[in-house]
Formats: structure tokens, C-alpha cells, sequence
């Protein structure tokens, strides 16, 4: 490859409004491991909400102007293993004009979830822990199932110095989170959520990883209800910035 | 059992309710799932039978009607009947007809989804035909006045102590809560009704079209009484449930029963060759199939396609996270589960499953579990784009989402999002957590606490982390 690596944040709306620190942080790691990280302006939302619930069109409106915005990014980071999966799987399918659809296309094989683009574009799984101590890991279900996605966190989380990987039982399994599905039977979602969540307190472990803020929005929700010692925190928030 | 004028929001924050239901199903589908993934662990050559098998399914689709006439040939050169039922009406008013016809008073039944769709059951009660189940799943719920509640295990969502009492209250005797003992006392009780039985009816897995052979997949051993004692009988199958040959039939039999239950085969596959002939010593001196429309042939071209390779097995429905929270009767229909919110589509229409087709987080493991891999997140999708554009889901939703999508493509309005969001939580917010919230966004904090909106956004850092030092 030739002159440094480029890459754009896609922060995704719930990184940018909720969780803004682990965009930072991403920004932060990537320029230490000597990558040129931008931000395209203009961002909002991939529109995965919208496709999920049906609103197709919608959805291809979101894609047909989201597209455009990353044309000139080497590499598209994005901190959500659904958001990433939106891109890869679905922008192409949602845009019926051959340009744009090209474009979709070439944007899909531009995009990758972070723990990807860490282990599977610069090669690197050794990292120091932010968090130090025994760990666990959850399994969003867009990045496992979706994208096919379980090896890089692990291998970045077997390797992080300072801390220890327990495999979380059953950490393939829905946290209950699926967008509007946590709101329009909330009593479902909340009721697979505290059977993640018994798993998760059987590890032993006090912080919980996952690669989508989708879960961890649900995740840490119900762990803050709760009054619990566990905190879910983005697989961002452990990897130390400054060395490792 | 839950009534279908009640929400379905409702039945199911019900069944999350019922202890015993819940320690049923998650005893029962964790099994399910641990048996399963043994069982393809030892057959390496699994997953390529998958591929293999869903390639015959998606062959044969495109060319049902020459499979179908194939079979109906082959069943009539072997003496049997075929009749064809557009609906669930059609089909009851068929097999009341050979009923009638051939003066049955008694009729003895395998498990068999198919009629369990058409409630036949109900039509011939009424007719003064008295149904008996002999699978024992199905004598169970049946004793209780009940509906299956999975595909392939109809009272799963009872436990052993739950069936003793049943038992004992139904049969009027003591019961143990003893698996072996209660099922003693069904045979027992079932031998009489074998022998009795002028009609034996049962659904069918597979025929086989250029033998004209109806294969039965059973483990009790109940199938093979039904289809060889009563003087008819009469199989009643989903047209999609044709297969081309008995090599066809192979690839599906080797991953039936390990998707279902973790067995290498079922104990008994039965296969059916028209009525009994000369010197033969068993079988039905009568034989009917039944190939049953109902919603299918108008979705070899719709939406549902996929969902017409379904086997019936019942894995998409253990791996399921909402299936293995509520279990089957919640959802109100014939077919529960994943797959089963397709199924309701196909035969009630789509705006049966308005609220159904939401019914699931879009997690995919059922895609991962279903031997012919069906994709049911992405028909569930379908499903609901289709009730959004039909103008089937709510107003209410219609008019958020449409102004949520319009936010999404206007990014200078968008940005105004966070300061008046932060605005808005204000009085909301305590300790860095939103723990209350009113409308919609109180379904979420009822159970969950909400982070707020960053005091300065990822966006709103931007400028600053771009001069930053590095």
C-alpha cells in the first residue's frame, strides 16, 4: 500500500448524540496507529431504523444521500456492527440507479466495523486495557450473524494486556435490543435482555464489551436500572489511546 | 390459551407471566438447541446437505405443478385417491365428505400441523366423527382442550406436573408426575381407540412424486397404527411438501430429524404406497391424499416464496428469543414461531400479522438454524414494508417514522436535534441517566434507563479534535 492509510468516522446517530466519547476515542486510536482519520460532514443516521420497520423508501432516500458523502474515503470506520451491516448489505439493494448503486456497492467493500478494520485492514490485535481486569464479550447479533464477524473483538480482547477474556454463555444471543422491537413489546425485550444479563453477572466479570451501541444502549439501560457494579462499554472504550 | 381480540403486547407480557410456562420452554428449547448442535457437530457432511437440500426445495418450486401432476398419477396407479383443496374449507368439506361416505364414527389421528391448520378437529365433532390424537403431545393438549404450542412438540409449554394433574383430572385416576408412567397410561388408553378407529388421518412430511409414496416422520410409533389399522386413510399435505424422488428424500431425511430433535433419524419413517394390495397383510383398504392450497401456489411468485421450503422441524422456533419467552399460543395462530408469523401471513392475510411481523428483534438465529436456511428477518421486513405502504400499520407510526426519515436527509435540521434534545431532558435527567420519560419513549425507561444527550456531541467535538495534536 502506498502513503498512509485513510479513513473516515461514520459515528452513527446513536454514537454521535449518546455516546460521543467512543467516536473520540476511535479518532484518537486510529492517528496514533498512523491513520489520516476524517469526518465527513453531513452525516445523520444510516437509516437502518427506517429499513427495519419497513420503511423502505425512507430508507433508500437515507442511502441515496449517504452514499455521496464518503466517495473520496480509502476506508469507512463505523462503530456499530448494524449501522456497518446497513452499509455492506443493504445500501446496494435499497438504490436502483446503476451509478449509485455502483457507488453503494463500492462504499460496502470500503466499510468496516471497527474491530474489522483494526485486525483485517492494519493487522494489529495487541492493545493495552483502558479497563483493567476480567472481561466479557457479547456478540451483536448485525455483526456475528450479519457481517459474519466474531473472530476480531475476541482476538483483540484475548490479546488486550492488563485484562482477561471470560466467553460469555450464550453470547451469541439477542440481547433484546432490535431497535423498535425494544418499544413496541418492551416487556419482551426486557425480559430476553435480563436472560443476557444473568449470563453476563455469571461470568464474574465487571465490564462488558460489545461492538454496537444498539446493545449497549439496551444493555447498560437495564445494568444502571439496576444498580449494577457491571458497566457495558464499547469495545472503543478499553483499548488504551495512548499506548499498547 | 390467548384469545386474538386481545394485543398481541398483551398476550405476550401474559405468557411472561406464567412461571411454569416459562420454566417449560426454557427446559424444553434449551434441549432442543444443545441436541441439535450435537447432532450436525458429528455429520460433518451437514451443512453441504443444507445447500442440497434447500437447491431441490427451490427446484422444485419451479416446477410444482409438473411434480404435482406426477404424484397425483403415481398415488391413482396405486389405487389411491387425490383430491385438491384450494382452502382450509375445502379440504374440511373433502375429508367430511370420505367421512360420511364411508359411515366413520371414530377417527384416530398422527401429529399433523396440516390439520391442525384446517381445524378439523372442530368439523368433525360437529359431523359426529369423534377425533382422537395418539401422538401423545397431541392426546395431551387435546385432553386439556388446547392448541399445539410449537410445531413439533404441541405441549411443550406444559410441565410433567402439569400432565399428571391433567391426567388425573381428564382420567380420573392417581398419576405420578412420571414421564414413563404417563405415557403408559396414553397407550393404554390409545390401544382401545387403534382398534376401534374406522378412519386413521394423518399429514404427511414429504410425497415422493414419481413413486406416488407419502412419507410420515414419527417417533412413537402411533403413525404406523394409524396409517395400517383403520379401514381408510386419509394424509393431508401442503402442496409444497412434494419432493421429486426417493433420492431427494434422502438428503432431506438426514437433516430433518437432527434439526428437529437431535436424531440421527426419527424412530419411524413411515412410507404409505397407495391402499392395501392383494396378500398384503396391512394398511388402509382406502387411501386419500389431500394436497392442500390454502395461501401456498400464490406465493411460489410472492413475497413468502421462501417460506414455501419449509420442513416443519420446529428449530427456528427453540432458537428464537422471543418464541423461547412467550411460547407458541401467544401469537394467536396455527403456526407460532418465526417461521410461524410467515405462515400466518400466507393463509390470513398480512394484515393478521401487523403487529406479528414485529414480533422479533431481527436477531437471525433462526436463519442459522433452519436446515433449508430460510431467511425469515428478511420476509419480516417485507411483511412490514408491505403493511406500511398498504397503509396496514398504524397512522400513528406512518407519520413518525416518515418525519424521522425527512430529519435524516436534511442535516442542518438534524443537528438541531441535540440542543433540543438536551433541552427537552432537562427535568428528566438525574445522575447522568434518564430514568423516566413520558409517551413512547416511556416504553423504553419503564425498564431501562436512557443515557441523555451528550453536552457536547460527537459532531459538535469535531472542530476541536481536528486541531488536535497528533
Amino acid at each position: 500500500m502506498t502513503g498512509p492509510v485513510r479513513a473516515s468516522l461514520m459515528v452513527t446517530c446513536l454514537g454521535d448524540l449518546f455516546y460521543p466519547e467512543v467516536g473520540v476515542r476511535i479518532v484518537r486510536l486510529l492517528r496514533r496507529l498512523g491513520v489520516t482519520t476524517d469526518f465527513p460532514a453531513g452525516q445523520t443516521c444510516c437509516g437502518l431504523p427506517l429499513f427495519n420497520s419497513g420503511y423502505r423508501a425512507e430508507a433508500a432516500e437515507v442511502a441515496r444521500r449517504t452514499v455521496p458523502l464518503f466517495r473520496d474515503s480509502q476506508y469507512v470506520i463505523v462503530p456499530s456492527g448494524s449501522c456497518a451491516w446497513m452499509i455492506k448489505h443493504e445500501y446496494p439493494g435499497l438504490l436502483t440507479d446503476p451509478a449509485l448503486r455502483a457507488e453503494a456497492e463500492s462504499l460496502a467493500a470500503r466499510t468496516y466495523e471497527l474491530s474489522q478494520f483494526l485486525v483485517k485492514v492494519l493487522g494489529r490485535t495487541r492493545f493495552r486495557s483502558a479497563i483493567p481486569g476480567r472481561l466479557t464479550y457479547h456478540d451483536s447479533c448485525h455483526l456475528r450473524r450479519g457481517l459474519g464477524e466474531s473472530e476480531s473483538p475476541r482476538t483483540i480482547l484475548r490479546n488486550l494486556e492488563g485484562a482477561e477474556l471470560v466467553e460469555l454463555p450464550g453470547s451469541d444471543e439477542c440481547c433484546g435490543f432490535g431497535g423498535s422491537f425494544a418499544v413496541r413489546l418492551p416487556e419482551v425485550s426486557t425480559s430476553i435482555l435480563d436472560k443476557k444479563l444473568a449470563n453476563v453477572e455469571a461470568t464474574g466479570a465487571r465490564c462488558l464489551v460489545a461492538c454496537d451501541a444498539g446493545c449497549l444502549m439496551q444493555m447498560s439501560g437495564r445494568l444502571s436500572r439496576r444498580h449494577s457494579p457491571i458497566r457495558a462499554v464499547h469495545l472503543a472504550e478499553v483499548l488504551d489511546t495512548e499506548a499498547g | 390459551m390467548s384469545e386474538r381480540s386481545t394485543p398481541f403486547r398483551q398476550r405476550a407480557a401474559a405468557a411472561l407471566d406464567d412461571t411454569f410456562l416459562r420454566q417449560a420452554l426454557t427446559i424444553a428449547t434449551t434441549k432442543f438447541i444443545d441436541l441439535r448442535r450435537e447432532a450436525f457437530d458429528e455429520f460433518p457432511e451437514g451443512e453441504a446437505l443444507r445447500d442440497r437440500a434447500r437447491a431441490i426445495k427451490e427446484a422444485t418450486l419451479q416446477r410444482l405443478d409438473h411434480y404435482l401432476e406426477e404424484l397425483i398419477d403415481n398415488v391413482e396407479r396405486r389405487g389411491g385417491h387425490v383430491h385438491y383443496a384450494d382452502t382450509a374449507a375445502d379440504a374440511r368439506r373433502i375429508i367430511l365428505d370420505i367421512a360420511k361416505r364411508t359411515g366413520a364414527r371414530l377417527a384416530v389421528k398422527s401429529k399433523s400441523m396440516a390439520t391442525e391448520e384446517i381445524e378439523l378437529n372442530e368439523a368433525l365433532l360437529e359431523a359426529g366423527v369423534t377425533p382422537v390424537e395418539t401422538d401423545l403431545g397431541e392426546y395431551i393438549i387435546q385432553l386439556a382442550h388446547e392448541k399445539p404450542s410449537h410445531i413439533i412438540a404441541p405441549a411443550i409449554h406444559k410441565t410433567k406436573g402439569q400432565v399428571a394433574e391433567l391426567f388425573a383430572r381428564e382420567l380420573k385416576r392417581e398419576v405420578a408426575a412420571d414421564p414413563e408412567e404417563l405415557t403408559r397410561i396414553a397407550r393404554a388408553e390409545l390401544r382401545d381407540k387403534f382398534l376401534k378407529a374406522d378412519l386413521g388421518i394423518t399429514g404427511a412430511n414429504f410425497a415422493v412424486a414419481d413413486t406416488g409414496t407419502v412419507v410420515l416422520v414419527t417417533n412413537e410409533g402411533n403413525g404406523r397404527m394409524v396409517t395400517s389399522l383403520p379401514r381408510v386413510h386419509v394424509a393431508v399435505m401442503g402442496v409444497e411438501k412434494v419432493v421429486p424422488s426417493m433420492s431427494d428424500l434422502v438428503v432431506f431425511l438426514a437433516i430433518l430429524a437432527k434439526s428437529a430433535t437431535g436424531q440421527k433419524l426419527s424412530s419411524y419413517t413411515t412410507l404409505v404406497q397407495g391402499p392395501r394390495r392383494p396378500g398384503e397383510l396391512e394398511g388402509a383398504e382406502e387411501f386419500h391424499l389431500v394436497l392442500l392450497d390454502n395461501g401456498r401456489v400464490k406465493q411460489i411468485g410472492g413475497t413468502l416464496r421462501e417460506a414455501l421450503s419449509c420442513l416443519r422441524c420446529g428449530a427456528c422456533l427453540n432458537v428464537c428469543p422471543v418464541y423461547r419467552q412467550i411460547g407458541g399460543h401467544a401469537y394467536g395462530y396455527t403456526y407460532p414461531g418465526p417461521i410461524g408469523i410467515l405462515l400466518t401471513a400466507m393463509q390470513h392475510g398480512n394484515a393478521a400479522v401487523k403487529d406479528l411481523a414485529h414480533a422479533s428483534s431481527l436477531c437471525g438465529a433462526c436463519v442459522d438454524a433452519c436446515p433449508v436456511r430460510i431467511d425469515i428477518p428478511r420476509m419480516l421486513i417485507e411483511l412490514r414494508n408491505e403493511n406500511v405502504q398498504h397503509a396496514v400499520a398504524p397512522r400513528g407510526e406512518r407519520v413518525i417514522f416518515r418525519l424521522f426519515a425527512r430529519l435524516l436527509t436534511l442535516p442542518r435540521l438534524y443537528r438541531l436535534a441535540a440542543p433540543l434534545g438536551r433541552l427537552a431532558q432537562r427535568p428528566f435527567t438525574r445522575a447522568g441517566a434518564i430514568r423516566s420519560l413520558p409517551g413512547l419513549f416511556g416504553e423504553w425507561t419503564r425498564t431501562r434507563d436512557l443515557p441523555p444527550v451528550a453536552q457536547r456531541t460527537f459532531t459538535e467535538r469535531w472542530a476541536d479534535l481536528e486541531r488536535e495534536q497528533w
